[in-house]
């Protein structure tokens, strides 16, 4: 039998992209166009910059089957510590920030040590964590607002990259994120077409070339519609840069290396996981460390974009991080999840709050609108993987 | 007429246009003991949940035809209500609540306003658990106390006390080893006795010829025969060729071509202690060795410390105290995590496939690189997926993996599937020695066959293999060398010309006297 050489693109893993562009589309309709002013593009990116870092250190805890309660709590303390340094003790603002990410660290490790060690489940020890980090917040800030932070800080989170503004239209426009946006599309293109000559080699099927290429036209579409309102505002934002460079590193480790398989694996079966060859122990270990850091970077951006650390900083934080991974299609009992979902989901949130604060919904029923999209996606993913099997 | 207390008649059910039952007819006598037989994926399960009313009524096209009426159960309420209880292969016990209280679990005893009578509740458990020979049990103590044959037995209580007249019990005896099987076995006679019809799934069919006064076979979702005892043949090799359609004239594939090469795997002085009870010594001094291309099997009676034993060489996974030597290929070696075993040629296939073997919510795939990842298919850290499929397609081949494709999740496989998948995962991590715990518990006569196929494979290939059964004509048919195991010691080695199921008894007898003496 001749074997098929090409096949169909895999639409579950797009469900939540299209998703995201409808919601958007109809805040477009609902606010007159006001959710895709360069500003309000640029403002999307900056507000949910914090949630996206957290969602994908959430992911990696929600793989294997649990959460981490702690980490609105630690990004408030870690953005007090480095704005304290800063502005009361004057420290050079790469040594305060150092100082944050160690403390972040340290949380993480001792988080681990309670969680992969001594066996207590990861939902009390972080329950834990999230009174204790508060406290000590509380504490350190003497429950007052310290600020406001020098400019050379507040650009990690309202900043903006190197720009080149020229007249263009009724305004200007940012050469640099043009070029930026060239760069992307000539790389996205050349690696689809390495993807594609691989499987040739080895002789798999490949994806339809229609299909191929209406995906590429999607992706590109949004790639050129975000640089090119952003290229309308004030250029690249730096948290634009931290966030990518955090979700393409993450995205890499859980796709594609040894180490990410293992939190699947564990996630999936830990006890077949163990007998695997897998040290478990260490995985647990290294994945709860891990979101002590990345709430750490959050902790900083958080405190750069307000300009100062108040006690009060990344209150339910933890909530929106968890939500984004399962509204990203991560399941609950662990094992299954990507981090692009857990963006994904992160920025259908992030495109909620914003349209309903543009529409002019009150913050409550807001709320509401959140708690039942997230009850939604995840009864949609329940229910359609119900009906597959 | 005969007298009969079920008819199922031309039942016919479809999944998504697949029939899995076609024109099926069933019928059952009352009084008597009913087996129903067939390869795994053969129609069994599902012609019980229809029965049951798990499929409910209209969701198939026949009529079933009980105590003389047609009946339409919507649900397993239904189906209760007029005495049909079904027993599952997976137990539905609550680990935590108490004997009594899983017995009467979703028919509890209460007073007038629901509240629950405990008086009446022991009163009656007690009554319900001299019926299947457990007198003298806690009724407090918690399931999770007892162990998996005891459990079984609380489940026919438990069905028992919501007033039986047909019982079903699925593979009741897949989990259990040869004393407690028998155990069951007798309390359905004793049942039969009292006029309860029995309707038996298993795949042990020496038990169904024990004790089945009928036999239906099913074969693709299709009847193929009904047998009845003293009428029909009722041997074993009789029921297989219904089964699979032909005979199957040796359930053993021979082993030829096969030279035994020197020592892989020795093992010296072994002494593990149970890892909660550091006073408690499971195995004492045990020395095993293997050679390149050899079948070494581990017999013995459940609880006699084979995967205890298997496991504690596989890393240290189990015990503590561990003392003791393990020398491969002539040279000691330190083991002290599983990491450490696959890095010096080990493997084990555990005798769970599903708790410990397998990640059953991803994909053929994936799980069959499980092990073999970081050593054969990374390079610093980076997985090469396209090395992945291909060696996953061809695993997938090699050992006929029956599936749509790699990309199929392991948990819609069927239990000999799974098990190679299993088996697969293994050979990956290219071993010397394979140690595999109960290798085809649970799976149809086919699949085993092809298990042990491979197992010949393996030997070929100049692999050592340790084969732990608790099925002693497996052991007999696969081994070349037989250690027997018991209470945590070797009671005897035999080799391949003295072993029978007799000899490997009186090598458990004769060591239980000497400890005796």
């Amino acid at each position: 039998m001749e074997k098929k050489k090409t096949v169909n693109l895999s639409m579950k893993q797009y469900g939540m992209v299209f998703a995201l562009i409808a919601i958007f589309i109809i805040f477009y309709f609902m606010t007159g166009g006001n959710n895709a002013t360069p500003m309000n593009m640029n403002n999307l990116i900056m507000q949910n910059s914090y949630v996206v870092i957290l969602a994908t250190g959430m992911l990696l805890c929600v793989l294997t089957g649990n959460i981490d309660l702690g980490v609105g709590s630690y990004v408030a303390l870690c953005g007090a510590i480095a704005a304290k340094l800063v502005v009361e003790q004057k420290w050079a603002i790469p040594l305060a920030f150092l100082v944050a990410l160690l403390v972040g660290v340290a949380f993480g490790v001792f988080n681990g040590i309670f969680i992969a060690y001594l066996n207590i489940p990861p939902f009390v020890v972080t329950l834990a964590g999230m009174l204790m980090g508060r406290g000590l917040t509380y504490t350190l800030l003497a429950s007052k607002t310290v600020g406001p932070l020098p400019d050379n800080y507040v650009r990690f989170g309202a900043g903006f990259f190197l720009t080149k503004k020229v007249p263009f239209g009724d305004g200007h426009i940012d050469i640099v994120c043009i070029i930026v946006a060239i760069i992307a599309t000539l790389l996205i293109i050349f690696s689809e077409f390495k993807n594609i000559k691989t499987k040739q080699k080895y002789g798999f099927a490949i994806v339809k070339p229609w299909q191929t290429i209406v995906k590429l036209v999607v992706i590109l579409g949004i790639v050129w519609f975000f640089f090119y309102k952003l290229a309308r505002y004030n250029g690249i934002p730096i948290v634009l840069i931290i966030m990518g460079v955090i979700v393409g590193i993450y995205h890499f480790i859980t796709s594609k290396t040894v180490a990410g398989r293992q939190i699947y694996a564990l996630g999936g079966n830990a006890k077949a996981a163990r007998l695997s060859g897998i040290d478990t122990k260490k995985v647990f270990f290294w994945v709860y460390t891990n979101m002590g850091f990345l709430a750490a970077i959050a902790g900083i951006v958080l405190s750069a974009r307000n300009a100062s650390a108040t006690p009060k900083a990344g209150d339910g934080f933890e909530l929106d991080a968890i939500g984004s991974c399962y509204i990203g299609g991560a399941a609950a009992a662990g094992g299954v999840g990507t981090v692009i979902g857990a963006v994904v989901g992160a920025f259908v949130m992030g495109i909620l709050n914003n349209g309903m604060f543009l529409v002019g919904l009150s913050t409550d029923l807001q709320k509401v609108v959140k708690g039942l999209v997230l009850l939604g996606a995840v009864t949609f993913d329940v229910l359609s993987n119900k009906k597959k099997n | 007429m005969s007298d009969n207390i079920l008819e199922m008649n031309h039942i016919t059910k479809e999944f998504s246009g697949v029939k899995a039952l076609d024109d099926v007819n069933l019928k059952v006598k009352r009084g008597e003991i009913h087996a129903l037989c067939g390869e795994n994926g053969a129609g069994k399960s599902t012609l019980m949940n229809v029965l049951s009313g798990i499929y409910p009524f209209g969701t198939y096209s026949g009529d079933i035809v009980y105590n003389g009426e047609i009946v339409k159960n919507h649900s397993i309420k239904d189906s209760e209500k007029k005495g049909i209880v079904i027993i599952h292969q997976e137990l539905a016990l609550s680990p935590y609540l108490s004997i009594a209280e899983n017995v009467f679990m979703g028919n509890e005893q209460t007073t007038m306003r629901g509240v629950i009578d405990w008086t009446q509740t022991h009163n009656r458990a007690q009554e319900m658990l001299e019926k299947v020979g457990l007198d003298n049990e806690n009724l407090d103590a918690p399931i999770n106390s007892l162990g998996v044959g005891k459990q079984q037995l609380i489940e026919i209580a438990k069905a028992l006390a919501k007033k039986v007249d047909l019982l079903i019990l699925d593979e009741p005896t897949a989990a259990l080893n040869d004393e407690e099987s028998a155990q069951l076995l007798e309390i359905m006679l004793k049942l039969k006795e009292q006029g309860i019809t029995c309707i038996i799934i298993s795949h042990k069919l020496n038990e169904i010829s024990y004790v089945a006064d009928s036999i239906t076979v099913i074969r693709d979702g299709k009847t193929i025969e009904t047998l009845e005892k003293g009428k029909d043949d009722f041997s074993e090799d009789r029921i297989i060729k219904g089964m699979v359609g032909r005979e199957l004239t040796n359930r053993y594939p021979e082993r030829t071509d096969c030279p035994i090469g020197d020592v892989v795997m020795e093992v010296k002085d072994w002494n593990v202690y149970h890892p909660e009870d550091a006073n408690r010594q499971m195995l004492k001094n045990i020395n095993i060795k293997v050679r390149a291309g050899e079948v070494v099997g581990l017999a013995g009676l459940m609880g006699a410390g084979r995967t205890e034993l298997a496991m504690s060489l596989f890393g240290r996974e189990y015990g503590q105290k561990i003392t003791g030597e393990i020398y491969m290929h002539g040279k000691p070696v330190k083991i002290k995590s599983v990491k450490d075993a696959i890095k010096n040629k080990i493997a084990y296939t555990s005798e769970d496939r599903k708790t410990y073997g397998l990640i059953l919510i991803n994909d053929i795939k994936w799980n069959m690189t499980l092990a073999a990842l970081r050593d054969f298919f990374s390079k610093n850290g980076v997985a090469n997926t396209n090395e992945e499929v291909l060696a996953a397609e061809k695993y997938k081949k090699l050992i006929n993996v029956k599936a749509n494709s790699i990309n199929q999740t392991v948990g819609s496989l069927s239990g000999g599937n799974q098990q190679k998948v299993v088996l697969a995962k293994w050979m990956m991590t290219e071993p010397d020695v394979l140690i595999l715990d109960e290798p085809t518990r649970g799976i149809d006569v086919g699949a085993k066959y092809e298990i042990y196929c491979a197992i010949n494979d393996l030997a070929k290939a100049g692999k050592a293999v340790i084969v732990i059964s608790s099925e002693m004509p497996e052991i007999i048919g696969t081994c070349d060398r037989t250690y027997v195991l018991n209470e945590g010691q070797i009671a005897g080695e035999l080799s391949k010309e003295e072993l029978s199921q007799e000899k490997i008894m009186k090598c458990i007898m004769q060591h239980n006297s000497k400890k005796g003496a």
